[in-house]
């Protein structure tokens, strides 16, 4: 067993485990904490495969963003974790079973018969010189111009979607309308008061 | 060497974890939520896998863009999330039933 085929067989034990933690563990914090193992595994098995760019892009995207995004609201909702639970046990024989056909009809599908060595034979590794981030950007910026910008639009309406669902008004907090502020007279503010000098 | 079936199943066991983990955790939105990023993380590794194997860099455009629609979807989804609990202060999936489906 090669060097690389360990270092394979290591991150993929580590993002198999970290997933059924995921999908098992009872509170959700630790279910989060658990993907971000999972995330960081499988970069480690996108490097062995030579997307170096995406690897660490997961890194940053997902567990810089998205997984950071996902604590926040797991640590900001108060949850009952009881009534979330019940059910765990019941559902578990047919979830079980479900994955099991699953992952034994890919297995028959995408196993060694029909893509192992001799099926598909393994590319020869990039020398030094080879640049990921920059065959992508060649691509990327090229051929998948019009893509890329639509999921610039994409992203974007993310973003505006996301902030128009959670901004609320409330009634109670107290802000200033500049545009009233700038709008005002003398007339609105100022009252001259007529009256006897008194000594 | 490591074998373009070895990736593909490694995709495959995820896939169906998580598949397992919609069935185990149908009332928990937030864990939903995770199992479905974890889908696409095995769907990624099918891509990058067969893009190594292939000499294309195309694969690897495709994870790109699925990263940025994912990384939109879970923005999306948690805001969802969070105005929901603000109304009905639960995220229990079957205290949603106020269209009776």
């Amino acid at each position: 067993m090669t060097f690389e085929k360990f270092v394979f067989y290591v991150f993929a034990a580590i993002l198999v485990f970290a997933a059924t933690m995921v999908i098992t563990r009872r509170n959700p914090v630790h279910s989060a904490l658990f993907l971000v193992l999972a995330f960081f595994s499988s970069a480690g098995i996108w490097l062995l495969a030579e997307a170096e760019f995406l690897a660490i892009v997961l890194i940053l995207v997902y567990v810089g963003a998205v997984m950071v995004l996902f604590l926040f609201v797991v640590m900001m909702l108060d949850i009952d974790l009881a009534t979330l639970r019940a059910g765990f046990i019941k559902y578990m024989p047919v979830g079980l079973l479900v994955a099991l056909v699953m992952a034994v009809e890919m297995f028959m599908v995408v196993g060694p018969s029909n893509f192992g060595l001799d099926k598909v034979p393994a590319p020869a590794a990039q020398g030094p010189s080879y640049n990921n981030t920059e065959e992508l950007g060649n691509v990327l910026y090229t051929v998948y111009m019009y893509p890329f910008e639509i999921a610039a639009v994409i992203l974007l309406v993310g973003i505006i979607a996301a902030i128009g669902l959670t901004m609320r008004k409330r009634p109670e907090t107290k802000f200033q309308d500049p545009s009233v502020q700038v709008k005002v007279k003398k007339a609105d503010r100022l009252r001259v008061v007529k009256m006897e000098a008194e000594d | 060497m490591i074998a373009l079936s070895d990736y593909l199943i490694l995709g495959a066991i995820l896939f169906s974890l998580s598949v397992t983990g919609i069935f185990l955790n149908r009332k928990n939105v937030i864990i939903l939520l995770m199992c479905v990023e974890l889908m696409l993380l095995a769907v990624n590794m099918n891509f990058i896998a067969f893009s190594h194997f292939h000499g294309d860099t195309v694969g690897q455009v495709f994870v790109f863009f699925i990263l940025t629609v994912a990384a939109a979807e879970a923005a999306i989804g948690l805001a969802i999330l969070v105005v929901l609990f603000r109304n009905r202060r639960t995220i229990n999936v079957e205290d949603l039933d106020t269209l009776k489906g």
